[in-house]
């Protein structure tokens, strides 16, 4: 009688028990990871979400020639229109500290705005007109409902007599929430409600560039003659080592280097996209160094062998039929290396791209700032609003992370050839 | 006897401490086919890669005393291996056509050693270079097409066509058939049997048969020495040494 069950002996039952605790113990693993990564993305997508609405108030500013000359813009006084039309709206305030907070209700940049409308369109002046102009960073936390008003008066950002204002606008449809495209075209601000990663965003592209256009080549090119010239001996070895040591030293090391070489011995101006992509070039040079060594190996010997036979020189064997089969690899593994250069900040800071930039650089000779530095910035900021814009930098980084890992992805799927 | 072409006197390989070929003396003939056999690790590929200077690839391979192609010493300093190869074509065991088209993978020795002036001339050296490896007819209306898209018979003949397309005076084989099924090989061997008319063809092989179907002269390599050479037909008939009738025979291997 033969028996094929799991009764059958051979320590059966044992062996699939343990197998059985290790794939369980496996799925655990992935399980707690995933719950982590979700944890994380509703916290920040919950913080940052607001961001996309910005809300704003309407004031009925008095635009006839005795308040603005139409031949002379410029010259007007926006800020007391401003406040004329806010006290016009609430006859009822007339205390200094109620008319303080009255105005407080509009951000500060709220003149300048009105100012730029007229620009745009001057075909507004001439009497009343009903403008929109963005709120405070404290009217728009209770516009989009994230003050809490159960608490005490003294522990929240916003006091009663506000809350009474905003309502009243809220009532009349004189303040309303609309897409923030403010965020998205400006540079940062003192002010949250009118700040913009616009500016990091452009420093961020233009240290990647210099960072791509120096480590690239030269990542590929000691790849190339590390694999397949350079002979295999102690030297050699050394360096391989030295390669992998590299690619484990702290990025703020490589800060350090910048600041006392590029800046110090070498001169070149601080706190710049230039000297940014330098440095994070020497922090990429190896993972590409080494993504491109592995690519390399992974060509199959014979294409060099069978064109080494033809008489190619050894030269002609690696450019024409190793290179070309590696090159997705390559790529893949410079993108993931460009990827770790745009999320890191501790060589930034050393190198003074910590700076406050309002302007969006347009050279790498500009100072400029970075998008993990503005985020850096931001969380340290004092004002509440600035949470849901450190929280939207945050997704906009990450955005761009998965953007290049899946470019990554693709690219290695689309050029790989089969042999 | 025909006039030996390939003369290897003394020639010794060492893979570092271990040697593989001890003094060997082989003369090959011109545009005849020497078949090399002998068992796994004999040495026989070794000697083949020798001739080509491929084990230069290996750096602890070392080789001493003389080879000889048409009077030039191979080993000599002023050699350079790319004029050497470009000379002693190779076709490798395992189909290895480069990914690109077919056409690409006929032309490049073509266009690397500036043998043609013109695109037609380029066309006509690759057509002739496809008909004399017997793969027109079945690629000519998809030359475009990538090299590795044929089967594997077929890919072993564009290989064999990339290597006559510049038109080397010796082609190295190395068990050029053993990754093929029996008809790709029954065509590879015509193949084989045909370019003999143009080209000194020296093959390594496992397969008794092919060597003898095939093979002019050949050459029974045991533990890294020549044992046995001559004619194909007195090698496998009437074989002067014990050890190539225990092989031949089946009796080692």
């Amino acid at each position: 009688m033969i028996n094929f069950t799991q009764q059958a002996g051979f320590g059966l039952r044992r062996r699939k028990r343990a197998e059985a605790r290790f794939q369980w113990a496996g799925r655990g693993a992935i399980l707690i990871s995933l719950a982590f990564l979700v944890v994380m993305f509703v916290s920040i997508i919950r913080d940052g979400a607001g961001v996309v609405w910005q809300s704003q108030i309407a004031v009925t500013v008095e635009l006839s020639a005795d308040e603005v000359d139409p031949e002379n813009i410029g010259d007007a006084s926006f800020n007391s229109i401003l406040k004329e039309a806010l006290r016009e709206a609430f006859p009822e305030v007339d205390s200094r500290k109620e008319k303080k907070r009255l105005y407080g209700l509009v951000s500060s940049e709220a003149a300048f705005e009105i100012e730029r409308q007229i620009r745009d369109n001057p075909a507004l002046l001439g009497g009343m007109q009903t403008l929109w102009v963005t709120a405070s960073d404290d009217a728009d936390l209770y516009i989009s409902g994230q003050v809490d008003t159960e608490l005490p008066e003294k522990q929240r950002r916003v006091s009663d007599a506000e809350i009474a204002m905003l309502d009243q606008l809220l009532a009349d449809g004189m303040a309303r929430e609309a897409f923030n495209r403010g965020f998205f075209t400006s540079g940062d601000s003192r002010e949250p409600e009118i700040a913009g990663i616009l500016s990091s965003l452009a420093g961020s592209a233009l240290t990647l560039l210099v960072c791509f256009v120096l480590s690239f080549p030269l990542g590929i090119g000691a790849a190339i003659y590390l694999e397949e010239f350079a002979p295999k001996n102690r030297m050699s070895d050394l360096i391989e080592v030295n390669i992998n040591n590299l690619a484990a030293v702290p990025s703020i090391v490589f800060g350090l280097l910048g600041l006392s070489i590029f800046l110090g011995t070498m001169g070149l101006p601080r706190s710049t996209p230039l000297v940014g992509g330098m440095v994070l070039a020497l922090m990429t040079l190896p993972t590409i160094i080494i993504a491109s060594r592995a690519a390399l190996r992974s060509v199959p010997p014979s294409f060099k062998e069978a064109a080494l036979a033809l008489g190619a020189t050894p030269v002609q064997a690696v450019f024409h039929h190793v290179l070309p089969v590696a090159m997705p690899g390559m790529l893949t593994g410079a993108i993931v290396g460009m990827a770790q250069a745009l999320g890191e900040t501790a060589p930034l800071l050393m190198i003074g791209m910590v700076a406050f930039i309002v302007d969006v650089p347009t050279s790498i000779l500009e100072p400029a700032t970075a998008l993990p530095v503005q985020i850096f910035l931001w969380a340290d900021a004092p004002e509440r609003a600035f949470t849901e814009k450190t929280a939207a930098a945050i997704i906009v980084l990450l955005t761009f992370l998965i953007l290049m890992n899946l470019i990554a992805i693709l690219l290695r799927r689309k050029l790989e050839t089969r042999f | 006897m025909e006039q030996s072409f390939i003369e290897a006197r003394g020639a010794n390989v060492h893979y570092g401490e271990k040697q593989a070929l001890f003094d060997i003396n082989l003369d090959i003939e011109e545009k005849r086919v020497t078949a090399l056999i002998g068992p796994s690790g004999c040495g026989k590929s070794t000697f083949l890669r020798a001739i080509n200077r491929m084990n230069d690839l290996i750096p602890i391979c070392r080789f001493d005393g003389s080879l000889q192609i048409a009077g030039q010493e191979v080993y000599d300093p002023a050699v350079d291996v790319v004029a050497l190869r470009a000379q002693v074509g190779m076709v490798f065991q395992k189909p290895n056509p480069f990914p690109k088209s077919i056409f690409e993978n006929v032309a490049y020795g073509l266009k690397i050693h500036g043998m043609t002036s013109s695109k037609t001339e380029m066309a006509d050296r690759v057509e002739w270079s496809l008909k004399s490896a017997g793969l027109w007819d079945e690629v000519a209306d998809r030359l475009e097409q990538p090299g590795n898209s044929l089967s594997g018979g077929q890919q072993q003949r564009l290989c064999i066509a990339r290597t006559v397309a510049v038109e080397p005076k010796v082609i190295l084989m190395d068990e050029p058939c053993s990754a093929l099924d029996p008809i790709a090989t029954a065509k590879v061997e015509d193949l084989i049997d045909s370019l003999r008319k143009d080209f000194t063809i020296v093959i390594v092989t496992h397969s008794m048969q092919q060597a003898a179907r095939i093979s002019q002269r050949t050459a029974f390599f045991h533990l890294g020495k020549l044992i046995e050479v001559g004619d194909t037909s007195d090698v496998f008939t009437n074989p002067r040494e014990e050890q190539t009738q225990n092989y031949i025979t089946g009796r080692i291997g």
